[in-house]
């Protein structure tokens, strides 16, 4: 990293380019460059970049694949930037073809920094190269499939039907071949399931004749059996022998079956930050007949977590295109800042590096609730007379800020200091979330077949207004610093919808809905409106409501799946109408309309 | 730098192998074979022999280290140096560690007792003959090399320069170029002039004089002259050099800036942030003396191999910096909040201590690594190498944000001993919750046989009933195959006040936190101030900590715990006691979770309406005098106090506001 990286470059900043696109790139390529383009870090001013990107496909090298862009080294000879690749990020998912399936690629990538797929120990530069996953071409740009486990029944006790499964080709000779080929041995039809199958190619039969192979016969028959994907999802382990190629792992982390290591010198996805013995058990090659002993070895909290792990990793670095490519990003810009880079605890504890940023990584998960706040006199107001140029300036990073909590209230929002006090304590168990008292609701709108927003009352919400509302001030940064403008234009064109962000981001994170806690209801109608918005000509206007909704689904789109979630819980004070004397309870005002 | 140490001075050896005694003397001829070259491709799955690693229930390595020998060329004058007592501590240390055998042909990893760790004080070729006569040297196949400073004048290698074959190296100046990925260790360099009892350790928390001390002797003459130009403008960076008076002999315990002698190492105590510039080697022992004064080292050494980083965070240790980027040097220190700094000062001086600070730490570190790189399934954790063991740090075992789906429903568990009237009439009640998946009834009456099947209620749910073997409080909490869901509602056979929506709301409440437990009736514990113990409350107070599980919804895993991983103490007084198995297990999930338990609705009561709390009675002083004494066992037990307090509890949505009854889901919610 040191001798072929120009970090001069970097001094304004972390700041990626992409070469104009002058030719055709395959459907996958161009959602990464989409993805870059629409991330914080793009830049259109080559001047400004610390880091470049091809506009060339470099995705597939094989030979044999459709994708494969024809002489690249004449047209990277081309570039008048490509400066012998320094300060560029080289893609790659395939390279080689059958039947060596050789690491290199065909041209000359200089002193690029190879991000690749499938990416052995040795070829692997450490602190310079990247191990990239292997992907497929559905992996969808954003949002992303969810991880099993979050929507299946009976995850915990963490054991399924089988204890180890798999279920692949063998290739008979070649890369792969002896470790699938002895598969058979630990196989055992009861817990563990290990199917292979000789088809593989035209000539299979032919092939196995020559090798004097007797096995197939027996191995298609047991192969035929099972079907992959319910083994997969019924098998607490799941073997990943090597092969030509590392594929089948993505799969594993998905359906939250722990993978079992058998392709020794691999390079694992994104090994130099997270921590893969936290998701994986390491097998050896050499050692196949210890696999089964040692998964057997292993007691229920270490398989749970585990497999929760999995789950984690899948859904913060996995699931979608998006997040691939920012982790990506996420490492070279820790490689940069080398000072600022985050710890592998940050990394690899929920809720993960691309919702922590640099500034926040000291705190070793979460967040830690503060006492000092709020202090009822005595405190010193800071009154920010600047240029307000948008409505999101409300969530501004102020330094002036210094404690955990931040209250975010409107000028006219009037609450009593037993409200704001309980609301405190009720956020201090929860940190992560935003606590408040008026709250909305999201709905799917079947006629209009689109999500949308609702203010009536109902037994659930997803959101609660910032107009009155504590959250830690971590979440300004992120809304500051981690959303490209592509989400705040719609905050700034409509002078409205902040709030909703603000959810939307936090759900996000979290996985979790935000808190509501109770309030005096006499200022329900008259101090919150119909749309929650203190100031109520605005928020009577229909315009403005419609606005909120077309918001909401609009932000939907953008982070690709529908973040909020739903809750049926308020928090209110022990006592709470109780019939007891008033006076031992502790927030009275909120009960006194 | 190693001191030098003649057998005799070895006082009383406790091994064989070290005694000058057993130490033969041999001969090397000019035409002794070497080994081979370094085989600078290695990796742990290509070079490294596995099949004599072997498996056991230990996942332990075995290391054996051959006897120390004299040799000698044919002149008869001696190859090899004494062994340095730093070398002759590691020796001993391997010896005295679970990891030694004294058998070579069930050994996974062979140590030759040949002295290695300056490259200096070692004739390279000589040596490389001696590693090859070796009896099991096979190429240097598992063989260890301890070395601390490779390379020599002018170019000083990053790596021995002695043939090693495929032998791995322990190394103390490894660059991202000589370092063998998953195959060698990085070592920290041990400097035998520190003595720490010379050095009283100051608290993290003390002021420091200056922000930052470089005490480097011998810098290169292009960071010497940034580091003028920073001194220029940065009256807080103390730059010290060698004292012009030690020109000649080396002095040292002393630095000076221009006239002004500064005692070192202890001046590093004085500063915030001490740097590390890369010399004529890439690995400085500046780095071990900068820790062991518990100041923060800025390594400026680009493509260094940080010691033991296989296993430690150095992000957590040190700052890095590049070496183009020494001239915004103040400027990146100044990023650090005074949080971070007291984080990394303790981080520097914990990772020191345990993993640095004598040749024993370090020999035993280099072995684990390796160890856990044969066993990587039994190995150390991120958490176990890099967290304080003192820091407790909870890791709450379901991390996820896990809200299960709502159609799996819940088992209603209830323990009953034989009465039948109350039992069927809270079956009867439960089955009326819509999410009721299943009831389990846990017969805990060993002298009277359940009823037969057919005279129990039929609720048009499962209904299972499991008969214990001994009347325990803690069958309630056994994790039977019997619940197929994740949820359990804990039920007593009494429990007849709580409505149908009271439950299904509760179950709701626990999917959005499956991690709690989540009850009705709630306790809280207070300090006494008088007698400094721990009280039992159960007044209408403002705080909860606890929940009564009496009818409290939680999570499977949570059984599985309490069953097998509660200490056996605390299970023990609950079963003795027949008492308190609640309180257990609101302090179990609150010490793994750190978090506290929810109340839900204004219950305040939940068995017959008619009769009166008694806990609330003040006659049942004995009672209030059990549960408090539970506490304090329990607390004892688990060496802190696990529970939090909190002011709020989980009421519906629309719960009490001026709202139609039927526009609410949840009408039917009790008031006591």
């Amino acid at each position: 990293m040191e001798t072929c990286f120009d970090f001069n470059k970097c001094k304004l900043g972390f700041k990626v380019f992409i070469y104009p696109i002058q030719e055709r790139v395959s459907e996958t390529y161009s959602k990464i460059l989409r993805t870059i383009q629409n991330s914080i870090y793009y830049t259109s001013d080559p001047e400004q970049a610390c880091v470049f990107i091809l506009s060339i496909d470099t995705l597939d090298r094989d030979t044999l694949s459709k994708d494969y862009a024809k002489d690249i080294q004449s047209k990277l000879d081309q570039l008048s930037l490509w400066n012998n690749g320094k300060n560029h990020i080289v893609l790659n998912l395939y390279s080689g073809t059958w039947p060596n399936y050789i690491e290199s690629l065909d041209f000359d990538i200089g002193e690029a920094m190879i991000a690749k797929a499938s990416l052995s120990v040795f070829k692997f530069r450490p602190g310079f190269d990247i191990s990239f996953p292997l992907f497929a071409k559905e992996l969808p740009e954003i949002g992303g499939e969810r991880a099993y486990v979050y929507n299946s029944i009976n995850n915990i006790p963490p054991f399924r039907e089988y204890l180890l499964g798999f279920k692949g080709k063998r290739y008979l000779t070649g890369i792969g071949s002896e470790t699938r080929n002895s598969l058979y041995h630990i196989h055992n039809k009861e817990d563990i399931i290990l199917l292979t199958t000789c088809r593989h190619g035209k000539n299979w039969q032919k092939k196995a004749r020559e090798l004097n192979d007797t096995r197939c016969k027996v191995d298609n028959e047991e192969y035929d059996k099972y079907d992959y994907k319910k083994l997969l999802y019924n098998a607490t382990f799941c073997l990943v022998p090597r092969g030509r190629r590392l594929g089948s792992f993505r799969e594993a982390l998905q359906a939250g079956c722990i993978p079992v290591l058998l392709s020794n010198g691999w390079e694992l996805p994104f090994s130099e930050v997270i921590d893969w013995s936290k998701a994986a058990v390491w097998g050896d090659e050499r050692l196949l007949f210890q696999v089964p002993s040692i998964v057997r070895s292993l007691s229920v909290p270490e398989i749970l977590a585990l497999k929760q792990q999995t789950q984690f990793l899948w859904e913060t670095y996995f699931s979608s295109i998006e997040k691939i490519v920012n982790t990506v990003l996420q490492i070279v810009k820790d490689r940069v800042n080398k000072h600022l880079a985050r710890s592998l605890a940050v990394w690899n504890n929920f809720p993960g590096a691309l919702s922590v940023l640099q500034e926040y990584s000291t705190s070793k998960s979460h967040p830690t609730p503060c006492t000092k706040w709020p202090g009822n006199l005595g405190v010193p107001v800071l009154v920010k007379t600047r240029n307000i140029k948008s409505i999101s300036d409300r969530f501004q990073a102020f330094p002036d800020v210094q404690t955990d909590a931040v209250f975010s209230l409107d000028e006219d929002a009037l609450i009593t200091t037993d409200e704001i006090d309980f609301a405190f304590g009720v956020w201090r168990e929860f940190p992560d979330r935003i606590v408040g008292y008026p709250a909305r609701e999201h709905f799917y709108d079947t006629t209009k077949n689109r999500w949308s927003y609702t203010s009536t009352y109902s037994n659930e919400y997803s959101m609660i207004l910032t107009g009155a509302a504590v959250y830690h001030r971590y979440y300004n940064y992120l809304y500051t610093n981690s959303l490209s403008t592509v989400y705040t234009q719609i905050v700034d064109q409509s002078q409205n919808c902040e709030d909703i962000l603000m959810n939307f981001l936090v759900s996000h994170v979290t996985k979790q809905p935000p808190i509501k806690v109770t309030h005096r209801k006499i200022y329900k109608e008259s101090m919150l409106g119909s749309s929650g918005r203190t100031r109520t000509s605005f928020s009577l206007d229909q315009q403005h409501f419609s606005q909120r909704q077309a918001c909401l689904a609009h932000f939907v789109q953008l982070f690709g799946y529908m973040p909020l979630i739903r809750s049926k819980v308020r928090m209110d004070p022990v006592l709470f109408k109780d019939p007891v004397s008033n006076l031992r309870k502790k927030f009275r005002q909120i009960e006194v309309i | 730098m190693f001191s030098q140490t003649n057998c005799e001075d070895i006082s009383d050896p406790k091994h064989l192998f070290l005694r000058s005694e057993n130490s033969k003397t041999l001969e090397l001829t000019t035409s002794s074979p070497g080994a081979s070259p370094r085989d600078t491709r290695c990796t742990y799955h290509t070079c490294f022999d596995v099949y004599h690693c072997g498996y056991n229930d230990k996942t332990r390595i075995s290391v054996y280290i051959y006897p120390v020998n004299q040799y000698v060329d044919q002149a008869g004058n001696a190859v090899t140096l004494p062994v340095s007592k730093e070398f002759y501590e590691m020796l001993e240390a391997i010896a005295d560690s679970p990891y030694y055998t004294n058998d070579p042909d069930m050994a996974c990893l062979l140590v030759p007792s040949v002295d290695l760790l300056n490259q200096n004080s070692i004739r390279l070729r000589e040596v490389g003959q001696i590693l090859a006569s070796l009896p099991w040297w096979n190429n240097g196949n598992n063989h260890l090399l301890f070395n601390m400073l490779p390379g020599g004048s002018p170019d000083y290698s990053t790596v021995l320069e002695v043939d090693t074959g495929k032998a791995v190296i322990a190394g103390g100046g490894f660059s991202t170029w000589s370092y063998r990925r998953t195959f060698d260790v990085s070592i920290p360099i041990f400097n035998p002039l520190i003595q720490p009892d010379k050095m009283p350790q100051k608290s993290y928390l003390e002021k420091r004089t200056y922000l930052l001390i470089s005490s480097q002797t011998s810098l290169h003459k292009e960071y010497r002259d940034v580091l003028h130009e920073i001194e220029k403008q940065e009256p807080r960076f103390l730059f010290i050099q060698k004292c012009p008076t030690d020109e000649r002999t080396w002095n040292f315990s002393r630095r000076c800036k221009e006239n002004v002698a500064y005692d070192y190492p202890q001046i590093l105590q004085d500063s915030t942030f001490c740097l590390v510039v890369r010399g004529a080697r890439i690995g400085q022992p500046a780095l071990f003396d900068v820790m062991s004064a518990g100041c923060i080292p800025v390594i400026v050494a680009d493509g260094y191999i940080l010691p033991f980083s296989e296993v430690l965070d150095w992000k957590r240790i040190a700052v890095t910096v590049l070496e183009e980027e020494l001239e915004n040097l103040i400027q990146i220190l100044e990023s650090y909040s005074q949080e971070k700094i007291y984080e990394l000062r303790q981080q520097v001086t914990f990772i020191w201590q345990k993993y640095f600070s004598s040749p024993k730490a370090i020999a035993l570190t280099t072995l684990r690594i390796i160890n856990d790189r044969v066993f990587p399934y039994a190995g150390k954790s991120y958490e176990e190498w890099n967290d304080m063991p003192n820091t407790k740090t909870i890791k709450n075992p379901l991390f996820l944000p896990l809200r299960p789906p709502s159609a799996q429903g819940f088992t209603a568990v209830i323990l009953t001993y034989d009465r039948l009237e109350s039992l069927f009439k809270v079956i009867h009640s439960v089955a009326k919750v819509p999410s009721l998946a299943k009831v389990v009834v846990v017969w805990n009456n060993q002298k009277k046989s359940p009823p037969p099947m057919t005279s129990w209620p039929d609720i048009g749910k499962p209904l299972k009933f499991v008969k214990t073997r001994k009347n325990k409080m803690s069958n309630r909490f056994f994790p039977y195959d019997e619940i197929q869901t994740e949820c359990i509602l804990a039920l007593d056979d009494d429990i007849v006040m709580l409505t149908a929506d009271e439950l299904e709301f509760a179950y709701e409440v626990w999917r959005e936190f499956p991690d709690r437990l989540v009850g009705f009736p709630s306790r809280v514990h207070l300090l006494d101030n008088t007698t400094n113990k721990w009280k039992y409350e159960s007044e209408w107070t403002n705080d909860i900590s606890m929940v009564l599980t009496g009818a409290a919804f939680y999570h499977k895993y949570f059984s599985y715990l309490y069953t097998h991983a509660m200490p056996v103490e605390l299970k023990t007084w609950v079963d003795e006691h027949m008492n308190c198995e609640d309180i257990a297990m609101n302090f179990l999930m609150s010490n793994v979770t750190g978090k506290a338990a929810i109340k839900v609705t204004p219950r305040k009561k939940f068995k017959c309406p008619e009769c009166v709390n008694t806990e609330m009675l003040s006659s049942d002083l004995g009672h209030m005098i059990e549960r408090s004494d539970c506490i304090n066992q329990f607390t004892r037990i688990y060496q802190s106090m696990p529970l939090k307090s909190i002011e709020f509890r989980a009421d519906p949505v629309l719960y009490k506001d001026d709202f139609p009854d039927v526009l609410k889901k949840y009408k039917d919610i009790g008031m006591l």
